[in-house]
Formats: structure tokens, C-alpha cells, sequence
């Protein structure tokens, strides 16, 4: 099978990434700050700067959702053991006697097995339940009847928690970029939109076909 | 006596004898009631007093003065005679507790009841020297100290009281009789702030929020009372008709109801909350004006709008002892000045007749759930002297719709009590006789005679107990640019460390949350760290 430069991150998926990327950190250091973890910021400017990237984040994500569904994209995160062995057997061992990484990029199918989890989860799991108990903790005067409502305590904890897992999530992603080839290897097609992919001579028949301008 | 008097004390000096509310009453331009908001109310009258043949005198006493108001207000004597400045006294619709001064104790000077001869300077009446004192003569009623306008009128204890106090009553100018008749209008801030500012026996001793720099406050000190602010009379605020107006501290409204909060065109307003005006959803419709708005329910205006009391350079009295009281030197009382306030003079640290004090300013306040509700420790209240006494309490809960948290001056202070009762006594502190104890220096005597003149049982033992009082603060509303930070409250050691029963952010995280995600994060660190290091060594014995 021919590999071939494909842009495989379409422009509204690198602004998407990027723009999360800077939300998520602006929401991480504001929530801290609300949480009291630092105080390099005063209270009420991290309260109003939290919540206007809550709401940039949900707009953001309006958008991404209906680019997913439309563009038929969330394929990519649909999860399979087909080759996830390999994968998770290269980080734990492979990697340290310098093997190459298992995985080909195909072009219905970005992201490794391994990858393709972990992202389904952070979508599925992770960012909703960020998002659940944000809100909730956002409007809890339409909720809770009464300050002494135990279910607050429980939403601020989920809420921080998730924090907490998500800052993990970002600390092993930014990570696994300097797994495989190179830091600049992995982060280049986010950036410039073409990775190496292994195409079947029917997608590589169609984009020289219909989308000549996605091959390098 | 000059040359006989004790060295002097470092800071401050040292003065003989007994002089209280001397110094009282406006010193700057007397006020108009009026506000920014509908300018001159002055200009609106219908009638000129001065041109009144009912006034033209002449009047040698306050009583004959209130004879002429009376006689064409026929029916503001039957309004005011029900009045708590007249009645001194106050049924609590809530508790049912008879309270009002003829009743209370307080832990300042303690009772007004048995020393009205002194206390009643502050009466809205004539001639109350006792508490046999006949409460429907309306002719006693001072129109004056409320309505005159010309800051020439005064008041001065009903009785002299005790030789020592006779410099209380020196230097006064004779009163004008027919100029200040004739000179009336709607009360006015030196009207109302020449008793309510100098409560507990001096300026600011008692509520804290209640100064004398309210008569023309800075902006920053009262935004709505400042002539660079707003410029209210007390009476825009304490709205009232027919000589009763909103604003009780027994009985408050500590959240006000939607129907008090903005009402509509036409409609009464009848509180004086904050509310009435501002409504409840005072901040503006904006991402931080809405969460703001989500504390209205929870949190009352003043605990972040009146960052600290006592400000504008007028301190207040925090700590009362009364068990210092009575010293003399050469035979006669004295006073020390051991506090220098901010606007540089200096406040009496020690007194004979009253014991030793401590004073604050920009003090922060202590806050508390309330329900508005306050219940009192009267004569009649039995307590455990072993601790300390709260000379009002309230109920409030987090979960109690009607409650908010509020902010509170904590007024300590030792005083004496009945040891074989567990009550309250009441002092026999002014009068002319061997007893009183402003005079005599004697707490024995004082008390037995306080008790006795009252009707209630002593059992001839006197202690000291400590006891607290709780003054809420309305007062000194700060513009919103001084407005409280949110993480006056919102950290871990803020404002409301005591306050619990609630979740609040920045207090109230669990450590195991904090310890659980730490473990995340650092684990995630350390497994990457871990990882990469077994990378670089192994990739190193590969290439050896």
C-alpha cells in the first residue's frame, strides 16, 4: 500500500484543537485559582475569565460536534482491539529496545487503537462530566433549593476532579508526542494538516480524483 | 487643683470629674433633608413657619413650644406618643419579649432604667427624670430635637444628678425659644445623629457604623449618605409616615420579600432595606453581575458592601471593663485619653465612673446566619456565669430561606451581675445621693439601690460576667469600587472561615481531593518521567 503526505487535519480540526488546546489551559489555571491553588490572579477575575472559556469552550464544541457528525470524522475515535496489543505492548517494552511504533496511520483511521481509546474516553467520559458538573456548579441557584444542599459539595468535587484528570491527560499527550519518530514529527500534522498515511489504491484513485489538493 | 493633679500619662492626659455628651451634635453646616435625587424638598412646603402667629412667642420651655405644634398638628402628638423614641419601649411581635430602653440591659452603660435623670438626655421628651414618668402627656413630647433646623437646640439631662457631673450643664447659650420653633422641617441628619451617633456614651461607642463623620461623610466612608455621593437623610432611608418609620435592629428584615424589594410606581415603600431600592438583583446583567446576583438570597448587601466599620477616622468602643471602675485620685474621679483615633483626637481609654475600654476602627466585621429575629438577655434571664453571657442572640440557618449572613460588631465586655441570681443588674449610676454610683464609686451600693428601686430581687452578691453584644451593620455603605474582594470570602482563611453549614469554592474542598488529584498529577509526571528516563538509558546501552 502506498504512503503517501495526506492532509488528514482539515483547517476547522487544527483551529478546534488549538483553540481547546488554549481554552483548557486558561480554564486549568483559573479554575486552580478559584479552587485556591495559587493566587496570582484575583478571585472574581479567575471566577469571570472561568466562565466566559466555559462558554467559548461550549460554542467551540457545538461546532466540533456538528463537524463530527457531519463529516463522519467521529469514526476515527470508534474504539477496536484490532492492533491494540502491538500498541500497548511498544510503550511498555518495544519502546525502551528502540523498535518502531506498530501503528500506520490509515486514512479512515488517524489515530492508533490505543489513541483512538483514550480519545473516545476524554469525549465521552472526561469532558461530560466536566461539563455536567460545571454547569450544575454554574447555575446551582436553579437547582439546589437551599445552600445547604448536600449535592454542591459533590458537584464541585466531580467538577475539580475531572480537572485534575484532564490536566493528567495533558501532561501524558503532550508526552507521547516524543514517543515513535519526533516531538516535531508528531506535532507537524497539527499544525500543517499533512501526516504520512497508508492509503488503500481506492482512497489514493479517489483523492487524486476528487482531492488532489489534501496529497502532498 | 492643677498643681495637686497625678503625673501625667504618656499618651493622651488625664482630666478630673465627669463630663459625658458635652461634645455632642453636628460640628459641621447644619443639613437639609434632602438627596441628590429630588434636590430642595425645603422648596416644596406649603408652609412658612416663621409667618405662623402661633409661633411668634413668646416660649420659655420646650413644653410650651410642643403646646403650639400641637395645636395645629392635632394628631402628631397621638402618633408620636406610640413612638419608640417616646415609649422607650418595644414588644417584639416575633418573641413576644418586652424590650425598649425602660427595659434593656445593655454592656455599655449598662441600664437606662433607674438613671433616666442622665439617659433621658436623649429622650424625644421633657422632663423624664425617673421611671415614673407619664407616658401619655403629649405637651412632653420635644418636637424640637427632631425637627428644629437651625442647630442651635440642645438637650441636657433631665436631672443634675451628682455634683461631679454639674460641668455637663456649664457654658450652654440660652436656647432662642421662638428661632427654633419657628425653624422646623423634616428631621435632618444633625436632627437624628445627635443621640444615634453618640449611643453607649459617646461618638460611635455603640454601633460602630454610627459616627459622627456621617453628619458629612466622604464618599468612601457613606456613598449614600456623602454630599459627593448621594447626599441622603437618614429619613430617604427610614421612610415612614404619621411619626413611624422602617428600621428596627429588634426585629429586621434580614432578606427582604419580593414585594418590599423595587416596588412599583405608586406603591408604598416601607423598609428600609437595601432592597427597596436596589432590588434583588442589584448587580448588573453581565457574566460577573449575574453570579454576583446569586448571593442576594444568601449573603445580605451590607457584608460586602460595608467592607469595615468605623471607618472615616471616628473609632468605636470593642472591649469594656467594668471592673476597673471607681478609682479615683485625690478623692474624685477621673479620665484618661490613651487612644488617639484617626482624625487625631484622642479617646478616653479609662474612666472612673465606667471602667477601661478598647477601641477599633476599620474594624472588620464578624458575620453570622440571622434571621432578623433578636432575642435578648433581660433582668429576667437566668445564665451561667462561667460563660459569657450574649446580651442578644439570633437564630439563623444556611438552610432558613429568611436568613442571610450578615456582618455584626462583637461588643465585649465585663460587667457586673447578681452572683446569687445569675441575672443582670440593674445600676443606680446617676443621681444627686450617696448611692449613685457616678459620684460615689461604690458597686455595691449602686447595685443594691439600682435592684431595689426596681422592684427585683438581689441577693446582695455582685460578680463580673462576660458578656457579648451583637450589632448588626447597615451603616457606611461604601461605593462599589471599595466593595469586598470575593476572596475576602472565597479562600481558606477568609472572612467566613467560621461561617459553616454551606459549600462554599476556595474553603470547602476536601484535602482528599486535593490529595487524589495531586496523586493523578504527580503520578502522570513520574510515570512520564519514569518512562522517558528508561528510554535514554536503554537507548544509551543500545548504542554501547
Amino acid at each position: 500500500m502506498p504512503v503517501r503526505s495526506v492532509k488528514i487535519f482539515s483547517g476547522f480540526e487544527r483551529f478546534w484543537h488549538w483553540t481547546q488546546m488554549t481554552i483548557i489551559f486558561l480554564l486549568l489555571f483559573t479554575g486552580l485559582r478559584i479552587h485556591g491553588v495559587h493566587e496570582l490572579i484575583g478571585f472574581d477575575q479567575a471566577v469571570e475569565l472561568h466562565t466566559w472559556g466555559a462558554i467559548a469552550l461550549m460554542l467551540l464544541w457545538v461546532f466540533a460536534i456538528f463537524w463530527h457528525l457531519t463529516t463522519g470524522a467521529w469514526r476515527h475515535y470508534l474504539p477496536t482491539v484490532n492492533g491494540l496489543w502491538p500498541v500497548m505492548r511498544y510503550y511498555a517494552w518495544d519502546i525502551f529496545k528502540g523498535k518502531p511504533h506498530p501503528y500506520r496511520k490509515h486514512f479512515w483511521r488517524k489515530h492508533n487503537p490505543l489513541q483512538a481509546m483514550t480519545y473516545a474516553a476524554l469525549k465521552l467520559m472526561l469532558f461530560p462530566a466536566i461539563w455536567i458538573s460545571g454547569l450544575a456548579y454554574l447555575f446551582y441557584n436553579y437547582w439546589q433549593g437551599g445552600i445547604s444542599n448536600p449535592w454542591l459539595y459533590w458537584v464541585a468535587n466531580i467538577h475539580v476532579l475531572s480537572a485534575y484528570a484532564i490536566l493528567s491527560f495533558v501532561i501524558i499527550h503532550v508526552y507521547m508526542l516524543t514517543t515513535g519518530d519526533s516531538f516535531r514529527h508528531h506535532l507537524m500534522p497539527m499544525i500543517s494538516g499533512y501526516d504520512e498515511v497508508q492509503l488503500t489504491d481506492a482512497e489514493l484513485a479517489y483523492l487524486e480524483q476528487d482531492e488532489p489538493n489534501r496529497l502532498k | 487643683m492643677a498643681e495637686e493633679a497625678p503625673e501625667p500619662i504618656p499618651t493622651g492626659g488625664v482630666e478630673l470629674g465627669i463630663s459625658e455628651y458635652t461634645d455632642i451634635g453636628n460640628r459641621g453646616k447644619v443639613d437639609n433633608p434632602v438627596t441628590k435625587l429630588d434636590k430642595d424638598k425645603q422648596r416644596k412646603f406649603t408652609t412658612d413657619h416663621t409667618k405662623l402667629k402661633e409661633l411668634q412667642g413668646p416660649f420659655s420651655s420646650g413644653p410650651e413650644v410642643t403646646r403650639a405644634c400641637l395645636g395645629c398638628h392635632n394628631t402628631a402628638g397621638h402618633q408620636f406618643i406610640r413612638n419608640k423614641h417616646w415609649t422607650w419601649s418595644y414588644t417584639h411581635p416575633v418573641t413576644g419579649q418586652k424590650l425598649g430602653k425602660r427595659i434593656l440591659i445593655n454592656n455599655f452603660c449598662t441600664n437606662a432604667r433607674g438613671n433616666e435623670g442622665m439617659c433621658a438626655q436623649c429622650h424625644a421628651g421633657y422632663n423624664m427624670k425617673d421611671s415614673n414618668y407619664d407616658f401619655t402627656n403629649e405637651e412632653n413630647i420635644d418636637c424640637l430635637v427632631c425637627h428644629e433646623s437651625t442647630g442651635t437646640y440642645y438637650k441636657t439631662p433631665p436631672t443634675r444628678g451628682n455634683k461631679a457631673c454639674s460641668v455637663m450643664f456649664e457654658g450652654k447659650k440660652p436656647i432662642d425659644w421662638v428661632k427654633v420653633a419657628q425653624n422646623v422641617r423634616l428631621p435632618a441628619r444633625s436632627n437624628c445623629g445627635t443621640c444615634h451617633f453618640y449611643g453607649g456614651g459617646g461618638d460611635n461607642v455603640k454601633h460602630g457604623d454610627l459616627s459622627s463623620v456621617l453628619f458629612h461623610p466622604p464618599r468612601d466612608v457613606d456613598v449614600h449618605m456623602s454630599e459627593e455621593g448621594e447626599n441622603f437623610a437618614c429619613i430617604i432611608c427610614h421612610v415612614g409616615e404619621g411619626h413611624e418609620w422602617a428600621g428596627s435592629r429588634y426585629n429586621m428584615i434580614a432578606r427582604d420579600e419580593k414585594e418590599h424589594a423595587r416596588p412599583k410606581p405608586g406603591l408604598e415603600r416601607e423598609t428600609a432595606t437595601c432592597e427597596s431600592c436596589h432590588g434583588d438583583k442589584p448587580h448588573p446583567l453581565n457574566v460577573k453581575g449575574l453570579k454576583l446576583n446569586d448571593h442576594v438570597d444568601r449573603v445580605a448587601c451590607e457584608s460586602c458592601h460595608i467592607p469595615a466599620f468605623a471607618r472615616g477616622g471616628v473609632a468605636t468602643k470593642v472591649d469594656w471593663d467594668w471592673t476597673t471602675a471607681g478609682r479615683t485620685r485625690n478623692g474624685e474621679g477621673y479620665k484618661e485619653e490613651g487612644y488617639q483615633q484617626g482624625n487625631g483626637e484622642w479617646r478616653h481609654t479609662y474612666k472612673s465612673i465606667k471602667g477601661s475600654f478598647k477601641y477599633a476602627e476599620n474594624v472588620v466585621p464578624v458575620y453570622r446566619w440571622f434571621d432578623g429575629v433578636m432575642r435578648y438577655t433581660t433582668i429576667e434571664t437566668h445564665f451561667d456565669p462561667s460563660k459569657p453571657v450574649n446580651i442578644n442572640s439570633f437564630s439563623g440557618d444556611p438552610g432558613d430561606p429568611n436568613s442571610r449572613i450578615w456582618p455584626f460588631k462583637r461588643m465585649h465586655t465585663k460587667q457586673p451581675y447578681d452572683k446569687g441570681n445569675n441575672t443582670l443588674v440593674y445600676m443606680h449610676l446617676w443621681g444627686d445621693d450617696d448611692a449613685a454610683f457616678w459620684g460615689n464609686y461604690d458597686f455595691a451600693k449602686a447595685i443594691k439601690v439600682g435592684m431595689e428601686k426596681n422592684g427585683i430581687p438581689y441577693s446582695g452578691e455582685y460578680g463580673f460576667v462576660d458578656t457579648y453584644s451583637w450589632w448588626p451593620i447597615n451603616h457606611m455603605v461604601a461605593p462599589k469600587e471599595n466593595a469586598l474582594a470575593c476572596d475576602e470570602c472565597h479562600a481558606k482563611q477568609g472572612r467566613l472561615a467560621e461561617v459553616k453549614g454551606f459549600y462554599m469554592p476556595g474553603r470547602d474542598a476536601p484535602r482528599w481531593l486535593d490529595m487524589l488529584g495531586l496523586l493523578m498529577v504527580v503520578g502522570s509526571l513520574g510515570g512520564v518521567a519514569g518512562h522517558s528516563l528508561l528510554r535514554i538509558l536503554l537507548a544509551g546501552r543500545r548504542k554501547d
